[in-house]
């Protein structure tokens, strides 16, 4: 197809949603294209998380469409919108717990390689399951804690683990939902670390308050306020512009 | 990418052979055979535990690995009971081993039917709808009197010779005995194989984690129900063996006793760990047979302290305690 140069991998028309009276995001129009790296920035409360939601299928828009390889996909379940390539990591660990590291991670691969219903063969004996796998933990640096428990890890791992289910999930988009919320920032090297060796064919959207990650990693940023798209643009665009200055340091200082 | 060496990696070999059999995995099964040769005139005792253990293993799959909480699983095992019960009882079928099939697939609709409506549910909820589903199933069985007996329930339940060859005797119920251990082997085989599955491995997903099983796009109420069918066959065939070994079948298979006796001794023995239905059910029969011998009044008494000891001190029951120990002695760090 020759339009593929100018369609978007992953593409927001218009979308907004509202809570009763609260627009939470509105008349949103964004596009992810293949290999992206771009970054969502705004204060607390510009409706960030809320697009992420809309964009996974969590939440359903109440105007505009989600288009996926220009098909379109607004009224697409969460879990279909997953096998259709669109995975996330979430703002607070959502992690399976009581599992070894490994296991955390061969659970979304079996789901993607079609393992996960069969019962009537050890699980172990999915070799290509646990090979993904281990590939996932040796990028991420995990390989050697593989076998420990979720608690018995730092939190800046355990976040690792949360971006390795998303990954286990073979995405052509990745959603990363502030990646290095909570680790220590004696840590938070280990999470910039990571992101930087993502996969290239990989779009890449990271919402983030570390503004030293955010610069970074990001090639295009948009910036979020009450809900609107504020500010589009390159990294030195975005640092330039005195408005985004005004409004979005200003909002975080007054955050403390 | 490469393909990793995954030799290299401890965490993965463990991963890879953790279904294999282990070196103590026989012990439960010659214990069982001993009971056989030692205690030949308890063997009716050794029967109905040997039931509770093949119960307590079906709702160790529903409960310790998918994480549905149940007070109501009796229901299939009622179901079982009175399915073999009410076809052998009326003439229309005597055959032992087709008769637990037959029992299993209707336990199984039983389950599959409850469990879309009820997994819609979690919690607390879900705990009173499964009570309440055994409660309508066994005034249901006492309503039906033509068919079920009632109250009284059905005090002949004629079952043919296994093979054609051997008789069940009420007196002397030895083949009662191997018959029910053979049934209980192969329903281990079946939980065993589930447990240690991809499958296995994404119901405890759902346990440990539903909302991000949804986010990797698993198919949660689905796995729920199909692994709330497979248990309820299962808890179905160890009703129908009640059955047949007792040869009556009463409310008492379909009653909230059955169904928070066999939730006690698995929590007594560590649910979630396969084997702590075998050590739950041992345990908790000998202590109450032995406890309603030395007081006869007052022996649930002890029942009920220890059931608070082991709530309060050891959460994983008997295995886990057990675990705790050997990971001391290994001297590893001991996860809690």
């Amino acid at each position: 197809m020759s339009v593929q140069g100018q369609q978007a991998l992953l593409e927001a028309r218009g979308i907004g949603k509202r809570f009763g009276a609260l627009a939470a995001a509105s008349d949103i129009n964004f596009r992810l294209d293949t290999g992206a790296r771009q970054a969502l920035i705004g204060p607390n409360g510009a409706g960030k998380t809320t697009f992420i939601n809309l964009l996974t299928g969590v939440l359903a828009p109440t105007e505009g469409k989600v288009l996926l390889n220009g098909d379109d996909i607004t009224g697409m379940a969460q879990s279909l919108r997953v096998k259709r390539g669109i995975a996330r990591t979430f703002q607070i660990n959502r992690l399976f717990r009581g599992l070894s590291v490994l296991e955390n991670v061969y659970i979304p691969v079996s789901e993607q390689l079609g393992a996960a219903p069969r019962m009537f063969r050890p699980a172990g004996l999915r070799k290509d399951v646990i090979d993904a796998a281990m590939n996932l933990l040796e990028m991420l640096k995990l390989q050697d804690v593989a076998g420990n428990k979720i608690s018995e890890l730092p939190y800046g791992r355990q976040r690792l683990v949360e971006i390795a289910i998303a990954l286990g999930l073979a995405p052509k988009v990745l959603l990363l939902d502030e990646p290095a919320a909570g680790v220590p920032s004696a840590e938070t090297h280990i999470i910039l670390d990571a992101i930087a060796r993502l996969p290239k064919d990989i779009a890449v959207l990271i919402i983030e308050h570390d503004m030293d990650l955010v610069f970074r990693f990001a090639e295009r940023i948009t910036v979020l306020v009450g809900g609107r798209i504020f500010a589009e643009g390159t990294p030195k665009e975005i640092g330039t512009n005195p408005d985004v200055r005004a409004v979005y340091l200003g909002q975080a200082a007054s955050h403390g | 990418m490469n393909a990793p060496d995954l030799n290299a990696s401890a965490a993965a070999q463990t991963f890879i052979h953790r279904h294999r059999l282990r070196w103590w995995e026989p012990i439960p099964w010659i214990l069982a055979i001993g009971f056989f040769y030692l205690f030949p005139r308890h063997l009716g005792f050794g029967n109905e535990m040997l039931v509770m253990v093949l119960f307590a293993l079906s709702l160790d799959l529903v409960l310790g690995y998918a994480g549905i909480v149940t007070l109501g699983h009796a229901a299939f095992f009622g179901v079982g009971a009175y399915t073999v019960g009410m076809l052998a009882h009326h003439g229309v079928w005597t055959e032992p081993i087709s008769g637990l099939l037959i029992a299993a697939v209707v336990a199984a609709v039983f389950g599959l039917v409850s469990g879309l409506v009820l997994l819609r549910t979690t919690g607390l909820t879900l705990l009173m709808l499964t009570l309440c589903f055994m409660l309508l199933l066994e005034e249901a069985a006492n309503l039906a009197q033509k068919w079920t007996g009632g109250y009284d329930g059905l005090d002949t339940v004629p079952i043919d010779a296994i093979f054609g060859r051997f008789e069940f005797n009420p007196l002397i119920p030895s083949v009662q005995y191997i018959y029910i251990l053979c049934v209980l082997f192969v329903g281990f085989l079946i939980v065993r194989t589930i447990v240690y599955s991809p499958f296995g491995e994404s119901l405890t997903g759902i346990r440990e984690n539903t909302l991000r099983m949804h986010a990797v796009g698993a198919p949660v109420r689905q796995r729920l129900v199909v692994c709330y069918g497979i248990s309820a066959a299962i808890a179905g065939v160890a009703g129908a063996i009640w059955a047949q070994s007792n040869a009556y079948v009463n409310m008492s298979t379909l009653s909230l006793d059955r169904a928070s006796t066999v939730l006690i001794l698995l929590v007594l023995g560590g649910y979630g760990r396969l084997y702590g239905a075998f050590i739950g059910a041992v345990a908790y029969m000998v202590l109450s047979h032995y406890l309603a011998k030395i007081y006869p009044t007052a022996w649930q008494l002890g029942l009920g302290l220890m059931l608070v000891i082991i709530a309060l001190g050891a959460r994983n029951g008997i295995l886990g305690v057990a675990e705790t120990i050997a990971a001391k002695f290994r001297r590893k760090p001991v996860s809690s």
